[in-house]
């Protein structure tokens, strides 16, 4: 194969690869809209956290420093010990879900302390959410796991300890059966 | 008690025009306008007579920002909601988006994360389908024996039903080149709290469209504006608004909304995750609680019925507390996954009367009692109330949630 030979069949390899040239903007292939996002663009909103951890932002806290943030930013919805509202109650409920009045809290219900982590970052403060620091985020997680006595005051809790702290209703949670009533076929 | 004086008005007012029928040839009808009307305009509303709105309850510990509005749907007629009037349920208030700064992002397990524009989105192939929307926690007072509000909205309010016009998510991901083992999707908004579902793949690639258009106009900011995710059938919750991104993954994500919330409590403790179909449902919205008949004679009954799993095949009436039950005419259009208007003349003796509706679709299932979810689910479930809505009617016309015991 001559040059021009060798040079067309790279130029067809080019068209026919999907991959593109490194650096340039990709679209999407059938219709030629949208672009490749920045890296800036996606550390900035991929902000979920997984149950094994995956997510979790480099930074502790413990209950001990927790108390104080939760003092300050939490305590006005949550109540002074997590159980008074007027807002979501966090504390207690333990062995109430079969009750006839169930209490749902982090410590009865939830089944993922990483849930707690990835909805302080997300939503609280609810009225300044995004306002907490990493540290702030795991100290206040590690505080509200405290009161419902979960974890230590002074348990450390990271990228590492967090996902290993088992929530008392991990396994409380089943698929839908639904239809799950008769079903009345005419 | 308006809105028993409006149901007798309207009777009144169909005698009116009986009257003006009969009058003689030639005379001018007295109420005629002769002053000249409003000129044209850029963007209209009703009536200054008409006042149907959504409800919200002001006077709770719960911020407005987090709260939900009903729809009136004994004040709607047919199968679509008005945009206006479509019910509203935020987690953190309804941001104000700019469509021109505003982006899609696909990323994760793909072979091409992409972001979109809004305008290109709107190049892609679109799809446009009538579809109903429901919050999973409509109906919810019922699970302890019905509540005291007796009214339709204030029970049932939180569904309603749009056209809604975007591109299929299943695209969008082809284009991404999404890898096999992508079995969930997090969708996630730009509001305050970055309101995130994780959803299974299945749906995504089924019926799941990127909705950008609703009621033959742009979603209204409540609704999502720019764009949201629109689920067919599925609970509201996870039709997630001011959608910014949809990540591929090989697990659900357990967000909040989908441990904590959106779950539903069982008798003996176990609580079901991921209920998204919204079950067989009809309710008779006319006449309906609040309402006030006018003594003895023949009315028209009317109302919706729908099911996120298909088409309503049937819906039938009892006026007897369900000793027997009668087929109601179903009207036109009658479309899959989306509310379909029934009615029935019923000619009342002016006697005390239980009347209530109950639909089957075309998987066969029927709705079932209240009594019977409450057997199998317990009272606790609070989500994901399908069962039958019983309405009382007293001798002197009143009309009550006959739900109550």
């Amino acid at each position: 194969m001559g040059i021009a030979g060798r040079t067309a069949a790279a130029l067809t390899l080019a068209l026919l690869c999907t991959a593109p040239l490194a650096g340039s903007p990709e679209q999407s292939p059938s219709f030629a809209v949208g672009h490749t996002p920045s890296p800036e663009h996606l550390k900035a909103i991929d902000i979920e956290v997984t149950p094994d951890g995956k997510g979790l932002a480099p930074g502790s806290g413990n209950a001990a420093a927790g108390k104080d943030v939760y003092t300050r930013r939490c305590e006005t919805c949550h109540g002074l010990t997590g159980k008074e509202g007027p807002q979501d109650i966090l504390v207690g409920g333990k062995g109430s879900l079969a009750s006839e009045r169930p209490l749902k809290t982090v410590g009865s219900y939830w089944p993922y302390a990483t849930t707690l982590w990835d909805y302080i970052r997300r939503a609280m403060p609810f009225d300044h959410p995004g306002t907490l620091t990493v540290d702030e985020i795991y100290g206040v997680t590690a505080y509200v796991l405290f009161m419902n006595g979960i974890v230590g005051e002074n348990d450390t809790l990271n990228q590492t300890t967090l996902p290993q702290v088992k929530m008392p209703n991990r396994n409380g949670f089943v698929a839908d059966p639904r239809p799950d009533v008769p079903v009345h076929r005419k | 008690m308006q809105r028993s004086r409006r149901w007798f008005l309207r009777a009144s007012a169909l005698w009116s025009s009986a009257l003006v029928a009969c009058r003689g040839k030639g005379e001018a009808p007295a109420a005629e306008p002769r002053a000249l009307g409003a000129a044209v305009s850029p963007y209209g509303s009703r009536s200054r007579f008409e006042k149907a709105a959504r409800f919200f309850n002001q006077n709770t510990k719960v911020p407005l920002e987090e709260a939900s509005s009903r729809t009136p749907l004994h004040d709607t007629y047919g199968i679509i909601t008005p945009s206006s009037l479509h019910f509203e349920r935020h987690h953190s208030g309804v941001p104000e988006i700019d469509p021109a700064t505003h982006t899609l992002t696909i990323h994760g397990l793909v072979d091409r994360p992409l972001e979109f524009t809004i305008d290109e989105l709107k190049r892609l192939p679109s799809v446009s389908r009538i579809h109903f929307l429901e919050c999973s926690g409509n109906s919810g007072s019922e699970w302890r024996g019905g509540s005291a509000d007796s009214d339709v909205q204030r029970i049932h309010g939180l569904t309603s039903c749009s056209e809604w016009t975007g591109v299929p998510l299943a695209l969008l991901l082809r284009e991404c080149g999404l890898r096999p083992e992508a079995t969930w999707i997090l969708a996630e908004g730009a509001d305050a709290s970055k309101h995130a579902r994780s959803i299974p793949i299945r749906k995504c690639l089924a019926d799941a469209i990127i909705a950008y258009g609703q009621n033959g106009e742009p979603l209204r900011p409540e609704q999502g504006y720019p764009i949201r995710l629109f689920l067919p059938g599925w609970e509201g919750n996870s039709n997630v608004k001011w959608l910014r991104r949809l990540e591929a993954m090989d697990q659900p994500a357990m967000t909040r909304e989908e441990t904590s919330k959106y779950t539903d409590l069982m008798a003996d403790g176990t609580a079901r995750q991921f209920t998204f179909d919204m079950e067989p449902k009809s309710l008779i919205t006319r006449p309906s609680g609040g309402d006030t008949l006018g003594g003895a004679g023949v009315y028209e009954l009317t109302g919706i019925a729908w099911s996120g799993r298909g088409a309503i095949t049937r819906v039938e009436i009892t006026v007897d507390g369900g000793a027997t039950w009668q087929a109601a005419e179903l009207m036109t259009p009658v479309l899959p996954i989306a509310h379909t208007r029934f009615r029935w003349s019923w000619k009342w003796d002016g006697r005390d009367a239980l009347i209530a509706s109950r639909c089957a679709d075309d998987t066969g299932y029927t709705q079932p009692p209240l009594p019977e979810l409450i057997k199998v689910r317990g009272m606790n479930s609070q989500y994901h109330n399908n069962g039958i809505q019983a309405w009382k009617v007293a001798s002197d016309g009143k009309i009550t949630n006959g739900n109550r015991g």
